[in-house]
Protein backbone atom coordinates (compact mmCIF):
# COMPACT_ATOMS: atom_id res chain seq x y z
CA UNK A 1 0.00 0.00 0.00
CA UNK A 2 1.23 3.47 -0.83
CA UNK A 3 2.29 5.76 2.02
CA UNK A 4 0.27 8.63 0.60
CA UNK A 5 -2.54 9.44 -1.80
CA UNK A 6 -2.68 12.84 -3.43
CA UNK A 7 -5.92 14.06 -5.03
CA UNK A 8 -6.20 17.21 -7.09
CA UNK A 9 -9.05 19.71 -7.14
CA UNK A 10 -9.38 23.04 -8.87
CA UNK A 11 -10.95 26.14 -7.31
CA UNK A 12 -10.70 28.92 -9.87
CA UNK A 13 -7.02 29.30 -10.65
CA UNK A 14 -5.97 27.68 -7.38
CA UNK A 15 -5.04 23.99 -7.41
CA UNK A 16 -5.77 22.17 -4.17
CA UNK A 17 -3.89 18.99 -3.39
CA UNK A 18 -5.57 16.84 -0.74
CA UNK A 19 -2.90 14.71 0.89
CA UNK A 20 -3.84 11.61 2.86
CA UNK A 21 -1.23 9.43 4.53
CA UNK A 22 2.39 10.00 5.51
CA UNK A 23 4.89 12.48 4.12
CA UNK A 24 8.05 10.74 5.21
CA UNK A 25 11.39 9.63 3.85
CA UNK A 26 10.91 7.55 0.72
CA UNK A 27 7.61 7.18 -1.04
CA UNK A 28 5.61 9.96 0.64
CA UNK A 29 8.20 12.65 -0.04
CA UNK A 30 8.80 11.44 -3.59
CA UNK A 31 5.05 11.47 -4.36
CA UNK A 32 4.69 15.06 -3.17
CA UNK A 33 7.72 16.16 -5.21
CA UNK A 34 6.27 14.50 -8.32
CA UNK A 35 2.87 16.12 -7.85
CA UNK A 36 4.35 19.61 -7.46
CA UNK A 37 6.63 19.17 -10.49
CA UNK A 38 3.69 18.01 -12.58
CA UNK A 39 1.56 21.02 -11.59
CA UNK A 40 4.39 23.44 -12.35
CA UNK A 41 4.88 21.71 -15.71
CA UNK A 42 1.20 22.35 -16.43
CA UNK A 43 1.63 26.01 -15.55
CA UNK A 44 -0.35 25.72 -12.30
CA UNK A 45 1.47 27.94 -9.86
CA UNK A 46 -1.15 28.75 -7.22
CA UNK A 47 -1.11 25.70 -5.01
CA UNK A 48 -2.83 24.93 -1.73
CA UNK A 49 -1.69 21.82 0.14
CA UNK A 50 -4.44 20.39 2.32
CA UNK A 51 -2.65 18.47 5.06
CA UNK A 52 -5.75 17.54 7.10
CA UNK A 53 -5.30 13.89 6.21
CA UNK A 54 -1.58 13.75 6.89
CA UNK A 55 -1.06 11.91 10.14
CA UNK A 56 2.68 11.78 10.04
CA UNK A 57 5.59 13.88 8.79
CA UNK A 58 9.30 13.47 9.48
CA UNK A 59 12.24 15.76 8.72
CA UNK A 60 12.35 14.48 5.16
CA UNK A 61 8.67 15.38 4.72
CA UNK A 62 9.22 18.83 6.21
CA UNK A 63 12.15 19.23 3.82
CA UNK A 64 9.89 18.29 0.94
CA UNK A 65 7.35 20.94 1.97
CA UNK A 66 10.19 23.48 1.93
CA UNK A 67 11.44 22.25 -1.46
CA UNK A 68 7.90 22.49 -2.84
CA UNK A 69 7.59 26.03 -1.49
CA UNK A 70 10.87 27.17 -3.09
CA UNK A 71 10.15 25.37 -6.39
CA UNK A 72 6.76 27.11 -6.70
CA UNK A 73 8.27 30.48 -5.72
CA UNK A 74 10.95 30.06 -8.37
CA UNK A 75 8.19 29.80 -10.99
CA UNK A 76 6.63 33.01 -9.70
CA UNK A 77 3.84 31.13 -7.93
CA UNK A 78 2.61 30.69 -4.39
CA UNK A 79 2.25 27.61 -2.22
CA UNK A 80 0.20 27.74 0.97
CA UNK A 81 -0.76 25.19 3.62
CA UNK A 82 -4.24 24.26 4.82
CA UNK A 83 -5.44 22.44 7.95
CA UNK A 84 -2.30 21.42 9.76
CA UNK A 85 -2.64 18.70 12.35
CA UNK A 86 -1.29 19.59 15.79
CA UNK A 87 1.72 17.34 15.19
CA UNK A 88 2.69 19.07 11.95
CA UNK A 89 2.10 22.46 13.50
CA UNK A 90 4.47 21.52 16.33
CA UNK A 91 7.16 20.42 13.85
CA UNK A 92 6.81 23.63 11.82
CA UNK A 93 7.06 25.64 15.04
CA UNK A 94 10.22 23.80 16.16
CA UNK A 95 11.83 24.42 12.77
CA UNK A 96 10.62 28.06 12.71
CA UNK A 97 8.92 27.35 9.39
CA UNK A 98 5.63 28.77 10.62
CA UNK A 99 7.30 32.10 9.86
CA UNK A 100 7.82 31.00 6.24
CA UNK A 101 4.55 29.32 5.26
CA UNK A 102 1.14 30.93 4.97
CA UNK A 103 -1.09 28.60 6.97
CA UNK A 104 -4.90 28.50 7.03
CA UNK A 105 -7.55 26.57 8.94
CA UNK A 106 -10.40 27.36 6.54
CA UNK A 107 -10.30 26.55 2.85
CA UNK A 108 -12.42 29.56 1.87
CA UNK A 109 -10.07 31.88 3.71
CA UNK A 110 -7.05 30.25 2.06
CA UNK A 111 -8.58 30.55 -1.42
CA UNK A 112 -9.43 34.23 -1.05
CA UNK A 113 -5.86 34.92 0.10
CA UNK A 114 -4.59 33.96 -3.38
CA UNK A 115 -6.59 36.73 -5.04
CA UNK B 1 9.01 -3.93 33.60
CA UNK B 2 12.58 -3.88 32.30
CA UNK B 3 13.51 -5.14 28.91
CA UNK B 4 15.94 -4.89 26.09
CA UNK B 5 15.69 -5.55 22.41
CA UNK B 6 18.44 -5.53 19.80
CA UNK B 7 18.16 -5.65 16.06
CA UNK B 8 20.40 -5.31 13.03
CA UNK B 9 18.88 -3.71 9.96
CA UNK B 10 20.19 -3.40 6.40
CA UNK B 11 21.14 0.05 5.16
CA UNK B 12 18.05 0.85 3.16
CA UNK B 13 15.17 3.26 3.54
CA UNK B 14 12.69 0.47 4.40
CA UNK B 15 14.66 -0.10 7.61
CA UNK B 16 13.38 3.24 8.91
CA UNK B 17 9.80 1.93 8.98
CA UNK B 18 10.87 -1.41 10.36
CA UNK B 19 12.81 0.18 13.20
CA UNK B 20 9.89 2.46 14.07
CA UNK B 21 7.39 -0.40 14.07
CA UNK B 22 9.59 -2.50 16.36
CA UNK B 23 10.19 0.44 18.68
CA UNK B 24 6.47 1.27 18.83
CA UNK B 25 5.64 -2.34 19.72
CA UNK B 26 8.37 -2.49 22.34
CA UNK B 27 7.36 0.83 23.91
CA UNK B 28 3.71 -0.22 24.05
CA UNK B 29 4.69 -3.53 25.66
CA UNK B 30 6.37 -1.42 28.33
CA UNK B 31 3.06 0.35 28.97
CA UNK B 32 4.20 3.73 27.66
CA UNK B 33 1.58 6.26 26.55
CA UNK B 34 0.80 7.61 23.10
CA UNK B 35 2.75 10.89 23.41
CA UNK B 36 5.77 9.00 24.69
CA UNK B 37 5.55 6.44 21.89
CA UNK B 38 5.10 9.20 19.32
CA UNK B 39 8.28 10.97 20.50
CA UNK B 40 10.26 7.74 20.38
CA UNK B 41 8.88 6.96 16.94
CA UNK B 42 10.13 10.25 15.50
CA UNK B 43 13.54 9.98 17.18
CA UNK B 44 14.00 6.41 15.91
CA UNK B 45 12.99 7.36 12.37
CA UNK B 46 15.36 10.32 12.24
CA UNK B 47 18.32 8.49 13.78
CA UNK B 48 17.95 5.35 11.64
CA UNK B 49 17.49 7.48 8.50
CA UNK B 50 20.70 9.35 9.36
CA UNK B 51 22.55 6.08 9.93
CA UNK B 52 21.36 4.64 6.61
CA UNK B 53 21.95 7.78 4.54
CA UNK B 54 24.84 9.66 6.10
CA UNK B 55 26.55 6.96 8.20
CA UNK B 56 26.47 3.85 6.05
CA UNK B 57 25.73 5.73 2.83
CA UNK B 58 23.24 3.03 1.76
CA UNK B 59 25.96 0.32 1.70
CA UNK B 60 23.75 -2.74 2.27
CA UNK B 61 26.57 -4.83 3.72
CA UNK B 62 26.80 -2.35 6.58
CA UNK B 63 24.07 -2.78 9.16
CA UNK B 64 22.34 -0.29 11.40
CA UNK B 65 22.41 -1.71 14.91
CA UNK B 66 19.51 -0.66 17.09
CA UNK B 67 19.10 -1.23 20.82
CA UNK B 68 15.91 -0.45 22.69
CA UNK B 69 15.94 -0.66 26.46
CA UNK B 70 13.66 0.18 29.32
CA UNK B 71 16.00 1.29 32.10
CA UNK B 72 15.59 2.94 35.49
CA UNK B 73 16.22 6.27 33.78
CA UNK B 74 13.60 5.83 31.10
CA UNK B 75 13.51 4.56 27.55
CA UNK B 76 16.95 4.29 26.01
CA UNK B 77 17.72 3.95 22.33
CA UNK B 78 21.09 3.47 20.71
CA UNK B 79 21.62 3.50 16.96
CA UNK B 80 25.02 2.52 15.58
CA UNK B 81 26.24 2.92 12.05
CA UNK B 82 29.52 1.82 10.47
CA UNK B 83 30.41 5.07 8.76
CA UNK B 84 33.24 7.56 9.14
CA UNK B 85 31.45 9.67 11.73
CA UNK B 86 30.87 13.40 11.83
CA UNK B 87 31.42 16.41 14.04
CA UNK B 88 28.13 17.30 15.63
CA UNK B 89 29.29 20.89 16.19
CA UNK B 90 29.66 21.34 12.45
CA UNK B 91 26.02 20.56 11.68
CA UNK B 92 24.37 23.86 10.71
CA UNK B 93 21.46 25.11 12.83
CA UNK B 94 18.40 24.65 10.57
CA UNK B 95 16.54 27.41 12.41
CA UNK B 96 19.06 30.08 11.43
CA UNK B 97 17.44 32.39 8.88
CA UNK B 98 19.99 31.50 6.20
CA UNK B 99 19.15 27.79 6.59
CA UNK B 100 15.36 27.99 6.84
CA UNK B 101 14.76 27.19 3.18
CA UNK B 102 17.21 24.32 2.97
CA UNK B 103 15.62 20.97 2.20
CA UNK B 104 17.71 18.98 4.67
CA UNK B 105 19.25 19.13 8.12
CA UNK B 106 16.31 19.03 10.53
CA UNK B 107 16.54 15.44 11.78
CA UNK B 108 18.93 16.14 14.64
CA UNK B 109 16.81 19.10 15.72
CA UNK B 110 13.79 16.77 15.97
CA UNK B 111 15.77 14.16 17.92
CA UNK B 112 16.88 16.82 20.39
CA UNK B 113 13.40 18.31 20.62
CA UNK B 114 11.61 15.07 21.47
CA UNK B 115 14.20 13.23 23.57
CA UNK B 116 15.68 14.26 26.92
CA UNK B 117 19.22 13.09 26.21
CA UNK B 118 20.87 12.88 22.78
CA UNK B 119 24.59 12.24 22.55
CA UNK B 120 27.00 10.88 19.97
CA UNK B 121 30.20 8.92 20.41
CA UNK B 122 32.59 6.87 18.31
CA UNK B 123 32.18 3.13 18.78
CA UNK B 124 35.44 1.36 19.70
CA UNK B 125 34.76 -1.18 16.95
CA UNK B 126 34.23 1.53 14.36
CA UNK B 127 31.30 3.69 13.37
CA UNK B 128 29.23 6.18 15.28
CA UNK B 129 26.61 5.67 17.96
CA UNK B 130 23.82 7.99 18.91
CA UNK B 131 22.36 7.36 22.35
CA UNK B 132 18.99 8.86 23.23
CA UNK B 133 16.96 8.72 26.42
CA UNK B 134 13.35 9.68 26.97
CA UNK B 135 12.39 10.03 30.61
CA UNK B 136 8.85 9.20 31.73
Amino acid sequence: MSDITISERQAGDVTILDLVGKVTIGEGSVALRGAIRRLLGEGKTKILLNLAGVGYVDSSGIGELVSSYTAVNKEGGTLKLLKLTQKIQDLLAITKLLTVFDVFDEESEALSSFA
Amino acid sequence: MAGIQELKLPSRIESVDEAAIRADEFAKEQGLGDDFVSAIDLAIRESVANAVKHGNKFAEEKTVDLTLARTDEGFEITVRDYGAGFAIDEIPDPTNPENLLKAHGRGILFMRSFMDVVEWYNHEGGGMVVKMIKRP
